[in-house]
């Protein structure tokens, strides 16, 4: 028997119509690239990509199907930049499974699960990212803990009401 | 199987991306255009979102548009004030520089430089960017439809601002900014004339590096485009030194871009240029050794004599130094300066402290194909600056052809003292040139 920190109460899998699961990740992508238009620091601070990605991996509990659902967000992100298309798409699959095996052991609808559960997948992405860009793309990559850890943590909370509007999007399996 | 079912998908799907990665790093084959391998993926994407893209920015445009232009329209009237007065300021500007620019376009025939014009622009709008800090790209509303091609430079009325990296489809194109790590632009400091090639941090800093500690730079000096990566046009702002790093060998200068890289809203995009010669033979031509006399101590005005028909206006290849006399032959001038006959490009004193037998206003034109006329149109008729000190002096200029070769000569009558003269002959002798010493 698995020990999970979850009564069996709370472990819910939940679905997505079609819609939703391919309309939400694709206005977090548009979304990411329109808003620095109008607010330039959004970018530096913010990936709504990554925190759908989280969500919709917490909610399934199904692995598979998060690191699918990361790999697909993570290369439509890709597309839109100018770098080797892969290194999101990478990142965010590491990033779908991960969330996905952790919404199996956790309780990831209270606020404060979420608030850290995406704070450390905040940390653990950039990580990634920059390991590959810098690792296999031969990219210069800029390291600051401070910028890194702060815009975890605005993620994070931005992430608590984000998710909280995306709950409503839910469907029991 | 079924136990590491997940982990093997997790597997495959890394493994994949990796390829897929590995693929697009490849070294490109010699010759190979890698700026229009633009990706499926990518095609895919930017279809999808950029047509979003537009409707809200053109949406937005006109609500703003609406407000700006039919209701919020307090100080308006304070602001056209403002705006008439800086007018009249940059009118007068305008003179000034009009003349730098004749007299750098003279230069640049002298020396048979390749001119580069902005021949034709084409507004674009912002229409959204990457959406990641690591990738410094925009997205703007015009495509192959409006003749945009790869590598055509962006800008702004401030600055550079990058150059096209890919036309998507009829209306939309990607346009990586200058402070992208994959940027690159020949640049040169103002001032100091040094070259290097300024880059993008993954920060998002622009840098020009590998510079010799031992030059001179200092803060707020501007940076410019050098045209040496054969996108840029040579000469469009791009920024301003903002901090200096001093290292053993090199420095490294921190730059200021020029355009509000952050803030772009709508940029032109440069689709035409042109490329040519300077002409010899316009009306700026002689004037440009004029204004670098005029710039010089001045010997007080003279009482204007009469000028004797012809003396003033030497034949065509008459070398320098010389001017002729009634009966055509070439004479000394009465007071040749130290430097006379010397091109205006290397000596841009010639003369200038001569004392004029003859002002400019008195002389005429004697313009010979090929050539360019020794002696032009007065100061005034010019629109340059008049005054005491001002007269042009009416020290033989050189005649010089972009089209025919130029040669070293001695003047015939000069004397010892007297410095070799550029002489140019016609392209195609014609009877005027017969008069010409050989």
């Amino acid at each position: 028997m698995a020990v999970t920190y979850t009564s069996r109460e709370q472990i819910e899998v939940y679905r997505f119509s079609l819609p939703v699961a391919i309309l939400v990740p694709l206005l977090a992508v548009f979304l990411q690239a329109f808003i620095p238009h109008i607010v330039p620091a959004f970018s530096s601070y913010f990936d709504l990509p990554l925190l759908v990605t989280i969500f919709f991996a917490m909610a399934r509990r199904n692995p598979v199907t998060g690191l699918l659902t990361g790999a697909a967000i993570g290369l439509a992100q890709d597309a839109l930049g100018s770098h080797p298309i892969g290194v999101y798409g990478i990142a965010k699959t590491f990033v779908g499974f991960g969330a996905s095996s952790l919404g199996v052991k956790l309780d990831v609808e209270s606020v404060g699960t979420r608030l850290l559960v995406t704070t450390a997948f905040y940390v653990i992405h950039e990580v990634l990212y920059f390991l590959i860009a810098r690792g296999m793309v031969r990219l210069d990559m800029h390291w600051s803990w401070p910028h890194e850890l702060g815009a975890a943590v605005a993620n994070a909370v931005l992430g608590v009401f984000l998710f909280a509007l995306m709950d409503r999007l839910k469907q029991r399996a | 199987m079924g136990r590491y079912r997940n982990v093997t998908i997790l597997a495959a799907a890394i493994f994949f991306q990796i390829l897929g990665l590995a693929i697009q790093i490849r070294r490109p084959a010699v010759g190979e255009d890698t700026s229009s391998n633009s990706r499926l993926i990518r095609l895919w994407a930017v279809s999808v979102v950029a047509p979003l893209e537009k409707g809200i920015v053109r949406v937005q445009t006109s609500a703003s548009g609406v407000w700006h232009n039919y209701f919020y329209l307090r100080g308006v009237r304070q602001e056209n004030r403002d705006l008439k007065d800086q007018i009249e300021q940059l009118r007068l500007e305008q003179v000034r520089l009009k003349q730098d620019a004749e007299q750098a376009h003279r230069l640049q025939a002298l020396l048979g430089f390749k001119e580069q014009f902005i021949g034709e622009t084409k507004a674009a709008q912002v229409i959204g960017s990457s959406g990641s800090e690591h990738s410094r790209l925009i997205y703007i509303d015009k495509g192959s439809d409006d003749g945009l091609k790869t590598e055509m430079p962006v800008m702004t009325p401030d600055g550079v601002v990058g150059k096209v990296l890919n036309v998507i489809d009829g209306s939309t194109s990607q346009v990586l900014l200058i402070n992208d790590q994959q940027s690159g632009v020949g640049a040169i400091i103002e001032q100091s004339r040094l070259q290097g090639v300024l880059k993008g941090r993954a920060s998002g800093e622009l840098v020009i590096d590998k510079i010799m500690a031992d030059e001179e730079v200092k803060p707020g000096d501007r940076i410019l485009t050098s045209g040496g990566d054969r996108i840029f046009p040579k000469g469009l702002p791009v920024g301003t030194v903002a901090k200096i790093a001093k290292g053993t060998d090199f420095i490294q200068l921190t730059v200021k871009p020029a355009a509000m890289l952050n803030h772009l809203e709508e940029v032109l995009i440069i689709t035409k240029r042109v490329e040519h010669e300077a002409p010899a033979t316009t009306r700026a031509s002689t004037r440009a050794a004029e204004i670098l006399a005029q710039r010089l101590p001045q010997v007080p005005d003279k009482p204007v004599t009469p000028p004797v028909p012809g003396a003033a206006t030497p034949k065509p290849g008459v070398p320098l130094g010389t001017t002729p006399n009634a009966a055509g032959k070439p004479t000394v001038p009465s007071a040749p300066s130290a430097s006379a006959g010397t091109p205006a490009a290397t000596a841009p004193n010639t003369g200038a402290a001569s004392a004029p037998s003859a002002p400019a206003a008195k002389t005429t034109n004697n313009t010979v194909p090929g050539t360019v006329p020794a002696v032009k149109k007065p100061a005034v008729e010019a629109g340059l600056p008049t005054g005491p000190g001002l007269t042009a002096s009416p020290q033989p200029k050189p005649v010089v052809s972009p089209t025919t070769p130029t040669k070293l000569a001695t003047s015939p009558a000069a004397t010892p003292s007297t410095k070799p003269a550029i002489v140019s002959k016609p392209a195609t002798p014609d009877k005027n040139s017969q008069d010409a010493p050989q």
